[in-house]
C-alpha cells in the first residue's frame, strides 16, 4: 500500500512540476485515442438514423421480392421478374410462421427518370394512397402518391436536386414531384437494393448488359401508374414487406424460408442497415488507419519527450536507488507517470471521439434523425485504453529500464548518458561548411533520436501521400465508391480530421525533437560559440540537424512508405487500387520539398532560442 | 587495523575499486581492510580524489567493488544481487549526501517517509515516524515545506532524518557539511553528536579536520589506501562546537 502511494505520489508530483510537457504528452496520445475511438464507434453512431427511420416508417424486418437471382457478373440482383407466379409465393410467405404483419405485394417497374436535365434509372414502386402498417415511407416534403404524382426517395431527390412541384418524366411520361420521403425498406441512394437487375457504383469498362439498371433511384407512384408504365404485366416485379414477431431472428426466418426451397429472394433489415451504413464503414477504415498512423507518431513523440525527461531525472533515479528503491520499483515510478497520462488520454479520447462521431456520419440523406452519441462499449474502451497504454509503454520502456539499471553513483552525480561517437561521420563532416559540420555531428550524437525523427516524418508523409490519392479519387469519380456528393463530403471530413491530426502531431514532433536536441547540445553549442562559431551558425546547425532526417523521412515516406500504406489499405478494404490516380511525380517532389521547408521553419524558432543563451552561463552550468 | 567490538557492524577485507585497464588503470580504492563496531563513529579523511567517497559507496552497496569483500551485520553484501542490495540499503543503511539529494517535488515530511514507504510500512506509520524524526532534528514546524523553501542546513537535517527513517544499522555520510556555512555546520554536527550518543553507528567522509576531530576514530586516505588511523580520546563527548571552534 505504502509503495503504491509512493509511486502514485512521485508520478503525480512530477507531472505537476512539468505541466507543459505533460500537456504535450497528453495531446500526443489523445490524438491517437480520439481517432481510434472515432473509428471504432462510427458504425454504431451511423446506425442511429437508420433505426430512427425504421421506427418512423414501421420498417420491415424482411423485404421479399419476386425476381430470381441473376447470373450476370457483378450484378447483385435478379435477372428477370417472376410475374404473377411470384405474387403467389409472396402471399404464401405472408402466412409463414413468425410473420405478424405485412404490406404488399406491391408492383415494381424499371424506368428512366429525367429531371433538371439529368437522367437516371429508377425502380418505381406502386403503392396505395392509404397508409400501410409496414413500411409507410416518412414524408420529408409534400404529400403521398396520387395519380400523376411521384414521390422520390430523399437521397435520390437530393442527388438530382429535385424538389416538390418540379416536373419529371418517367420513360417519357410526365409526372409532378408531389413528395420526398425516406424508407427503411431499402438503403438510401446510391445503394438501393436491386429489385431488377442493377449495378451500384462505378460502371465497369465496356458496354453493360442490356436491361441492366445503373445506380437506380427509388420512386413511389400509385399502383395504377406503375402498371401503366410497365410495357406488359409480366414485366412487373413485386415486393412485400414483412414484420416478424422476433426482428432479431430475421436472418433465421430467411434461412428457414430460404430461396433454396423456391421461395422469393429476401433481404433482412440487418442487410439493409449494413448497406445504409457502408459509408460509415469506409469512414471507419480511414479513421482506423489514421489512428494507427497517429499511434506511431505518438510513440515517436513520446519517445523523444520521455528520453528528454529521463535525462532530467537521472539524479532522481539515483536518489531513489540510494534510499532502497529496487530497479523494478524505479522503473515502476518512471512508467507510472506515463501510464497515468495514457489513462487520462484514453478517457479524454473516448469522450472526444464519441462526441465528434456524429459529425463524421451523414445526417439526413435518405434517413430521418441524425447520428446520435454512441455509447462506449467495454470492448471499445478496452481497445482504446490498451492502445494508449501500449503507446506509453513502447515509448517509455527503453529509457525506464535503462535508467533503472544505471549506476547509482553515476546517477547521483547526474552524469548524462554520453553521446555516441561516430568516427567516420566526424571525419566526413570536417570537410563541410560550419553549419553542416555542426549539424551532422548534432544528428550523430543521438542516433536513436535521429531515427525517431526520420520515422516520424516518414509516417506523416506516407499518410499525406495516401490522403492525396484518396482525395483525388473522391474528386474524380465519386460514384466509383457508390457515394453521392453529400457522402463524398462526409468522407472528405474524415480525411480532413486525419490530415489535421497527422500534420499537427508531426509539427509537435518536429518542435519537440528540435528542443530536445537544443537542450542536449547546449554545452557543445556554447563551446562551439566560445571557439568562434556565430549564433547564426549554431542555430542553423541545430535546424539543419532536424532537416537532414526530415529529408530522409520525406523520401522514405513517399517511397516505399506511401505506396506500401496504400497497398495495405486496399488489402484491408478490398479496394481496387488500379482505379486510383496516383500523385504525379511533381506532386511527390513538391510534397518532399514542402515537408523539408515546413520542418526547417518549425525548427528555426527553438534552434534560434537555444543558440541565444549566453555562452558563459551555459558553460558554468555544465560545471555545476 | 582496529580494535572495535568483536562483532563489527561493517567489515571490509581487501576492498578494491579499479577504473580503466592496462596503463590507464586507476585504483580508486586499493586493498582496504576495515572494521566498524556498533555505536562507533569513524571519520575518513583525505584530499579530494583520494577515493574516500568511492569507499563509502562500496561500503553502502551503491557501487560494486572490483575485488575484496564487504560484510554488513555478518552478511556478505558485495556479491548479492541488485534487488537484494536495494532492500539492504532501504533497511540497514542510511545515506547522507553533501548535495542533500532531496526530492524537490516532495515536502520535508514526504522526503523523510520515502524509505519507510519503500520498505513497505503503512502510510500512517511512515508518516508518524517521519514527523517524529523531523521533530528530533528540530524541523517540527517545517514538515510541509518543499526543499526549495528550506535553508541548506535545514535541508541537510531533513536528509539526516530521512537516513534514520528505517532505523538503519549504520549511517554513511559523504561530506555532510561540505555545502553548509558555519552555523549550519554546527547544527548538523550537533545532530550527529546526538546520533552518536544514542548508539548510532556512523561513518563520515570529510576533508574537514574539524569534523573528523569529533569522531571516535579518524582514518586518513591517500591514493585509495588507508595511510593512518588515529583513535580520538575526545570523541563526540562534551561540546562539539567548542571543540572544533564553531562556538565559544
Amino acid at each position: 500500500m505504502g509503495r503504491i502511494l509512493l509511486v502514485g505520489r512521485l508520478a503525480v508530483r512530477d507531472l505537476r512540476r512539468r505541466r507543459a510537457e505533460a500537456a504535450l504528452l497528453l495531446l500526443a496520445i489523445m490524438a491517437a485515442t480520439t481517432t481510434l475511438t472515432l473509428g471504432l464507434v462510427l458504425r454504431d453512431a451511423a446506425g442511429d438514423p437508420y433505426q430512427s427511420t425504421r421506427a418512423a416508417t414501421g420498417g420491415p424486418d424482411v423485404v421479399a421480392s419476386t425476381a430470381r437471382a441473376a447470373g450476370l457478373p457483378g450484378v447483385t440482383a435478379p435477372a428477370k421478374p417472376a410475374g404473377l407466379a411470384g405474387v403467389a409465393e409472396l402471399e404464401e410467405l405472408a402466412g409463414a410462421p413468425g410473420v405478424v404483419d405485412h404490406s404488399g405485394p406491391y408492383p415494381v417497374t424499371a424506368a428512366e427518370l429525367q429531371a433538371s436535365g439529368r437522367t437516371s434509372d429508377v425502380q418505381a414502386v406502386g403503392r396505395d394512397a392509404a397508409p400501410a402498417s409496414v413500411d409507410q415511407p416518412e414524408l420529408l416534403q409534400g404529400g403521398w402518391v396520387v395519380d400523376g404524382g411521384v414521390v422520390l426517395e430523399a437521397a435520390f431527390a437530393r442527388a438530382l436536386d429535385v424538389r416538390v412541384g418540379d416536373p419529371v418524366t418517367l420513360d417519357g411520361r410526365s409526372f409532378e414531384v408531389v413528395g420526398v420521403a425516406v424508407t427503411a425498406a431499402m438503403p438510401p441512394y446510391p445503394k438501393a437494393s436491386c429489385v431488377f437487375p442493377c449495378m451500384n457504383g462505378a460502371v465497369p469498362d465496356g458496354e453493360p448488359p442490356a436491361g441492366l439498371l445503373r445506380n437506380p433511384g427509388l420512386v413511389w407512384l400509385t399502383q395504377a401508374d406503375v402498371r401503366n408504365l410497365a410495357p406488359d404485366p409480366d414485366s412487373l416485379a413485386y415486393v412485400m414487406n414483412l414484420k416478424l414477431a422476433d426482428p432479431a431472428g430475421a436472418r433465421a426466418f430467411v434461412d428457414a424460408n430460404g430461396e433454396d426451397g423456391g421461395a422469393p429472394p429476401m433481404r433482412t433489415w440487418n442487410d439493409i442497415l449494413e448497406d445504409a451504413t457502408e459509408l460509415a464503414g469506409d469512414s471507419q477504415i480511414l479513421l482506423l488507419i489514421g489512428a494507427w498512423l497517429l499511434g506511431l507518431l505518438a510513440v515517436a513523440s513520446l519517445s523523444v519527450l520521455v528520453g528528454g525527461r529521463m535525462a532530467d531525472q537521472t539524479r532522481r533515479v539515483g536518489l531513489l536507488k540510494a534510499v532502497g528503491g529496487t530497479p523494478s520499483l524505479v522503473a515502476a515510478v518512471l512508467l507510472a507517470e506515463y501510464v497515468l497520462v495514457a489513462v487520462v488520454a484514453a478517457a479524454a479520447g473516448l469522450a472526444a471521439g464519441s462526441l465528434t462521431a456524429p459529425l463524421l456520419t451523414e445526417s439526413g440523406a435518405g434517413l430521418v434523425g441524425s447520428a446520435g452519441t454512441p455509447s462506449i462499449t467495454a470492448s471499445t474502451a478496452g481497445s482504446v485504453t490498451a492502445v494508449a497504454l501500449a503507446v506509453a509503454a513502447l515509448a517509455t520502456i527503453v529509457p525506464a529500464v535503462r535508467a533503472a539499471r544505471s549506476s547509482t553513483v553515476d546517477a547521483l552525480g547526474d552524469s548524462a548518458r554520453p553521446p555516441r561517437r561516430v568516427g567516420w561521420l566526424i571525419a566526413i563532416s570536417a570537410r563541410l561548411p560550419v553549419p553542416l559540420l555542426l549539424a551532422l555531428r548534432v544528428a550523430a550524437r543521438r542516433p536513436r533520436r535521429a531515427v525517431l525523427a526520420v520515422a516520424s516524418i516518414a509516417v506523416t508523409v506516407s499518410g499525406v501521400h495516401v490522403l492525396l490519392v484518396l482525395n483525388a479519387f473522391l474528386a474524380d469519380q465519386p460514384l466509383a465508391g457508390g457515394y453521392d456528393d453529400a457522402q463524398v463530403e462526409v468522407l472528405r471530413r474524415a480525411l480532413l480530421v486525419v490530415t489535421i491530426m497527422l500534420l499537427s502531431l508531426a509539427a509537435v514532433n518536429a518542435v519537440v525533437i528540435t528542443w530536445a536536441a537544443v537542450l542536449d547540445n547546449r554545452h557543445s553549442s556554447a563551446l562551439a560559440r566560445a571557439l568562434g562559431a556565430t549564433p547564426r551558425e549554431v542555430s542553423t546547425a541545430l535546424a539543419a540537424a532536424q532537416v537532414l532526417p526530415a529529408l530522409a523521412g520525406a523520401v522514405l515516406g513517399v517511397f516505399p512508405g506511401g505506396y506500401a500504406l496504400f497497398a495495405a489499405i486496399n488489402a484491408a478494404t478490398g479496394g481496387d487500387g488500379d482505379r486510383a490516380t496516383l500523385p504525379a511525380p511533381w506532386q511527390l517532389l513538391a510534397l518532399v520539398l514542402a515537408t523539408v521547408l515546413v520542418v526547417a521553419a518549425l525548427t528555426a524558432v527553438p534552434a534560434r532560442l537555444g543558440a541565444r543563451r549566453p555562452v558563459t552561463e551555459t558553460l558554468q552550468a555544465g560545471l555545476a | 587495523m582496529n580494535d572495535a567490538a568483536d562483532t563489527p557492524v561493517l567489515r571490509a577485507r581487501g576492498l578494491r575499486k579499479e577504473h580503466g585497464e592496462g596503463e590507464g588503470l586507476v585504483r580508486a580504492v586499493d586493498e582496504v581492510d576495515l572494521d566498524i563496531g556498533p555505536g562507533e563513529t569513524v571519520a575518513v579523511m583525505g584530499p579530494s580524489g583520494c577515493g574516500k567517497s568511492t569507499l563509502l559507496h562500496l561500503l553502502g552497496g551503491l557501487d560494486r567493488p572490483s575485488g575484496g569483500e564487504v560484510w554488513l551485520n555478518g552478511r556478505r553484501i558485495d556479491d548479492i544481487g541488485e534487488k537484494a542490495l536495494a532492500r539492504l540499503r532501504r533497511t540497514d543503511i542510511g545515506f547522507v549526501f553533501q548535495a542533500f539529494h532531496l526530492m524537490e517535488e516532495l515536502t520535508a515530511v514526504e522526503n523523510v517517509e520515502l524509505p519507510a514507504l519503500l520498505a513497505g510500512r503503512s502510510p500512517r506509520a511512515a508518516r508518524r515516524r517521519a514527523e517524529e524524526l523531523l521533530e528530533r532534528v528540530g524541523l517540527a514546524g517545517r514538515t510541509r515545506f518543499l526543499p526549495s523553501a528550506l535553508s541548506g542546513g535545514q535541508r541537510q537535517r531533513v536528509a539526516v532524518a530521512r537516513a534514520l527513517s528505517n532505523e538503519p544499522s549504520i549511517v554513511l555520510a559523504d561530506e555532510p557539511t561540505g555545502n553548509l556555512d558555519s552555523a549550519a555546520t554546527l547544527d548538523v554536527l550537533q545532530l550527529f553528536e546526538g546520533l552518536h550518543e544514542s548508539g548510532q553507528t556512523l561513518v563520515i567522509v570529510t576533508h574537514d579536520a574539524r569534523i573528523a576531530a569529533t569522531a571516535d576514530r579518524m582514518i586518513s586516505m591517500r591514493d585509495g589506501a588507508f595511510v593512518d588511523e588515529t583513535r580520538l580520546t575526545g570523541g563526540t563527548t562534551g561540546r562539539l562546537g567548542a571543540l572544533i571552534g564553531l562556538e565559544d
